[in-house]
């Protein structure tokens, strides 16, 4: 494993005062540290976040629910607030990886890694996520890039994420049978005056499928999914999955979402 | 060099150790408690598991600097006076182990589920052991094993 230095910021400032070109933040590690270990990343710092107070904790208001950047998703998972005001979120978290990768992941490190499998994207677009940063506040719809890629800029950090309180909500997905990556995750969110169809696993990216959102806007019900033609073109193939049967999930998970709403 | 100070099964160490060392390394090498496994080292296969301040995670995905402070215990810190856990006692007496390689990380799984849930089903075991895979059982003595450990503890 290739060496590198370790910090423990104390606060913000700090930990975006040390980083580099050659550096990367550190939370939960769930991705970080086996991308070094199998030398597919390497730093001279690795700067560790996790001990910064003010980047943990759920708060809800009436209208969003704003999660801090290192909270665990075992702690949206069991949050009675989260359950409470948008359960599918809650459910989301309890569906990531195992329970020790819940232990110690964060739902920073999974929005700013930005997998293309990963659960959390799905629900950033689903549900009209503001990603707060320490210099600014980015859209979700503008936050995810392309695969593995952000807008994130060198030294930025997350700070916390918001969610708005959707009127009803649920994602289903197929996960690996290994790693409990999304195949396929489809989030549906119906709020006060649209729909997003946030789909994740099936592209290169988390995107929201326009079409779909438009014939759920009209018409919120599962069959107005079949209605809807989902082309195949662009989606991933891999050992795990076709293109034509991730496009079939993408159909298949989004009517199960709506009939779970 | 990072000087790292954790409290071990009870008892306070203080190592000076390479910036990048893993939890597990530093477990089996510099403290010398082999009792924790490593099997895939890519954290999907569970032998590694310890508990860092009460809760279960995979050592073979954690910094030993990241967990500088803290409490662990390992699958020697579980037996009191030279006396099993229950929950060793069940996997011995139902045979929820073969070749023993994934038993620690699975023992010290099953004793954080049953932190969080006292009286677990059949589905929830299966639902949280999910982390820890054995090559060699097919897992029903070892959902058996949880579950009569968890009328005894």
């Amino acid at each position: 494993m290739k060496t590198f230095n370790y910090h423990s910021a104390k606060d913000v400032k700090e930990a975006s005062k040390i980083s580099s070109s050659s550096s990367a933040f550190l939370a939960g590690g769930m991705t970080t540290i086996p991308s070094i270990k199998l030398g597919l990343a390497s730093y001279r710092d690795i700067i560790d976040i996790k001990g910064i107070k003010s980047l943990s904790g759920i708060k809800v208001s009436g209208k969003s629910v704003k999660i801090g950047s290192t909270t665990k998703h075992v702690e949206v998972a069991n949050s009675k607030e989260v359950k409470k005001a948008i359960p599918s979120l809650a459910a989301l978290a309890e569906g990531i990886g195992d329970p020790q990768v819940r232990n110690r992941g964060t739902i920073g490190g999974s929005v700013a890694n930005n997998d293309p499998s990963a659960d959390y994207p799905s629900a950033c677009i689903a549900l009209n996520a503001v990603i707060h940063t320490n210099s600014r506040k980015i859209e979700a719809e503008k936050f995810f890039k392309g695969m593995f890629e952000t807008a994130l800029k060198s030294g930025e950090i997350i700070e916390a994420i918001e969610f708005s309180i959707p009127e009803k909500s649920n994602y289903q997905k197929y996960p690996n049978p290994a790693s409990r990556y999304a195949v396929v995750g489809v989030y549906v969110a119906k709020h006060k005056s649209e729909v997003n169809v946030a789909v994740t696993g099936a592209k290169s990216c988390v995107y929201n499928d326009k079409d779909l959102a438009k014939a759920l806007s009209n018409n919120f019900s599962s069959s107005a999914v079949d209605a809807v033609r989902i082309s195949s073109s662009g989606m991933n193939s891999d050992i795990h999955a076709s293109a034509e049967y991730r496009a079939n999930m993408v159909k298949v998970f989004a009517k199960k979402a709506v009939e779970a709403c | 060099m990072k000087k790292v100070s954790v409290e071990i099964n009870g008892k306070k160490v203080t190592k000076e150790i390479q910036d990048h060392t893993i939890l597990s390394v530093f477990i089996r090498e510099n403290l010398n408690l082999t009792g924790t496994h490593v099997g895939c080292d890519t954290s999907q296969c569970g032998a590694c598991v310890v508990h860092v301040d009460g809760k279960s995670i995979k050592s073979c995905t954690a910094l030993a600097a990241d967990v500088n402070g803290s409490k662990i215990t390992t699958i020697e810190g579980i037996t009191k006076n030279g006396n099993m856990h229950p929950m060793q006692e069940a996997f011995k007496k139902l045979h929820g182990l073969q070749c023993g390689f994934c038993t620690p990380g699975m023992v010290m799984s099953a004793i954080d589920l049953l932190q969080n849930n006292k009286k677990p089903s059949d589905t929830e075991i299966r639902e949280w052991l999910e982390g820890n895979i054995c090559r060699c059982t097919g897992y029903q003595n070892i959902i058996a094993a949880v579950k009569e450990a968890a009328s005894k503890m």
